[in-house]
């Protein structure tokens, strides 16, 4: 219950206080990223998905690839990663910020990482 | 709503599509999913879904078939015979507890208990029979328990799973395994079959997730990971753990329940347990 409720704020705050334009993210800001994207503990992204240069990649996502052409409004990027199931019900991929597995400042950098891609 | 069309809202992406079913007979479910899975997989026999992820991948079934020589289980089936056989302190047998003296049962567990109204899985059978004997029960997990329940597996290997739902009482309880069967849990958000019925034949990192069909009879198994035998609420348990759920206790309602739904679904597939798994 409380939980629910820290994570509905959660949701709110960060949809809300997402700037408009974006710096350009430094070279450690993507490596940061990749860590996240990578990292079994964090993202572990490549359970699901054939990113990059990624080792023992699953075969449950979609490959993510020319990520800059096919999401140029990085707020939709970010809600994806955020709560997929607001787009897909019946996903399996977890809902990273709704459930707190990463915070906003991490799936920013994840999509800073992503984006060179 | 039934499995099938569930399913197929899954495959079909976008619709909101409440994963919990109700309504249906077990039969019915029983048959949506081997249509499912038959249409997913058409050309996997449907005797070979007993055999999991190797049912599903020729480079995994060639590394299994060639370590069959010489199976991982095969002294946790001798220990568990002496132990079978082996009398308690009163003098009495495992036989006394068991239809036909416990040999080639394991198609017919778990079972509803009309009277006692709860599920009895193979395991807690051979619990109340050490209790009901004087002596201590064992852990559920692995060890004596594990080799035990693969000795008794073995007795029945062939024999097809012959699960029945009496009652009402009994449909209850193959209705909450279902339920637990498909709902998310865990900070990571997965249910069961978002693994097993959405995602089998496809790799989650480097493990190759099986069929929710077929499932169960192959326990207990010997997996590589563990590097010894384990029973099928270890294994329930693992999965919770990997969604990062709190796993429930073993042989717990909720589990009996969970294993009861599952089994149901092998009706007619052979028992395959002991096996080995990665
Ligand atoms: C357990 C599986 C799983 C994990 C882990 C996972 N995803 Fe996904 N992801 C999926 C699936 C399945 C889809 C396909 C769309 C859907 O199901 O709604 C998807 C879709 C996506 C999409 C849209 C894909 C496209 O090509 O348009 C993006 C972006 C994405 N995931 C990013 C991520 C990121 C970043 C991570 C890690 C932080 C991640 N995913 C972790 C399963 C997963
Ligand atoms: C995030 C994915 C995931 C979820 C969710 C999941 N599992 Fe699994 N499960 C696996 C993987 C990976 C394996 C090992 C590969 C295989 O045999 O499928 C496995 C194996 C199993 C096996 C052994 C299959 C065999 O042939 O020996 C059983 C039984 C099982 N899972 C039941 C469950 C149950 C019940 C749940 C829900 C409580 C569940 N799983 C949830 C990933 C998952």
């Amino acid at each position: 219950m409380r939980k629910g409720l820290v994570s509905v704020c959660l949701t709110t705050l960060a949809l809300t206080a997402m700037p408009p334009v974006y710096a350009e993210p430094t070279q450690a800001d993507i490596d940061r990223g990749k860590e996240l994207a990578f990292s079994r503990k964090d993202g572990n992204c490549l359970a699901c998905h054939k990113i990059d240069d990624g080792k023992l990649t699953g075969t449950v996502g979609p490959a993510l690839a020319d990520m800059k052409s096919r999401y140029p409004d990085r707020e939709i990027l970010f809600k994806r990663i955020w709560d997929e199931t607001q787009f897909n019900p019946v996903t399996v991929m977890p809902p990273f910020g709704r459930n707190m597995i990463l915070n906003e400042e991490q799936i920013n950098r994840i999509i800073d990482y992503l984006y060179t891609l | 709503m039934r499995i099938a069309k569930v399913i197929l809202v899954a495959v079909g992406a976008t619709l909101t599509a409440p994963l919990a079913l109700a309504g249906d007979t077990p039969e019915e479910d029983r048959k949506e999913t081997v249509e499912y899975f038959q249409q997913k997989f058409p050309d996997v026999p449907l005797e070979e879904f007993v055999n999991g992820q190797y049912a599903l991948d020729e480079d995994r079934r060639k590394q299994w078939e060639s370590m069959s020589d010489f199976p991982p289980f095969e002294f946790a089936v001798a220990e568990g015979q002496e132990m079978f056989e082996t009398p308690f302190a009163n003098g009495k047998t495992y036989a006394s507890c068991f239809e036909n003296d416990g040999i080639g049962v394991r198609q017919n567990y778990p079972y509803f208990d009309t009277e006692k109204k709860e599920v009895i899985t193979l395991e807690l059978a051979i619990n109340r029979c050490r209790e009901a004997n004087g002596e201590e029960p064992l852990k559920w997990k692995k060890g004596p328990i594990a080799s035990i329940s693969a000795y008794m597996a073995s007795t029945s290997a062939g024999k097809k799973f012959d699960i029945e739902v009496p009652n009402d009482d009994a449909l209850a309880a193959y209705q909450a395994g279902k339920e637990f069967y498909y709902t998310r849990r865990g900070q990571l958000n997965f249910s069961c079959a978002s693994c097993h019925v959405q995602n089998p034949g496809n790799w989650i990192r480097a493990d190759l997730l099986s069929p929710m069909l077929g499932q169960v009879a192959n326990f207990p198994v010997h997996r590589a990971k563990w590097g010894e035998m384990g029973t099928l609420h270890r294994r329930f348990t693992g999965c919770n753990r990997n969604v990062r759920a709190v796993p429930l206790e073993a042989q717990g309602e909720e589990y009996r329940n969970l294993e009861y739904f599952m089994t149901y679904l092998n009706n007619g597939l052979p028992v395959v347990g002991p096996a080995t798994r990665p």
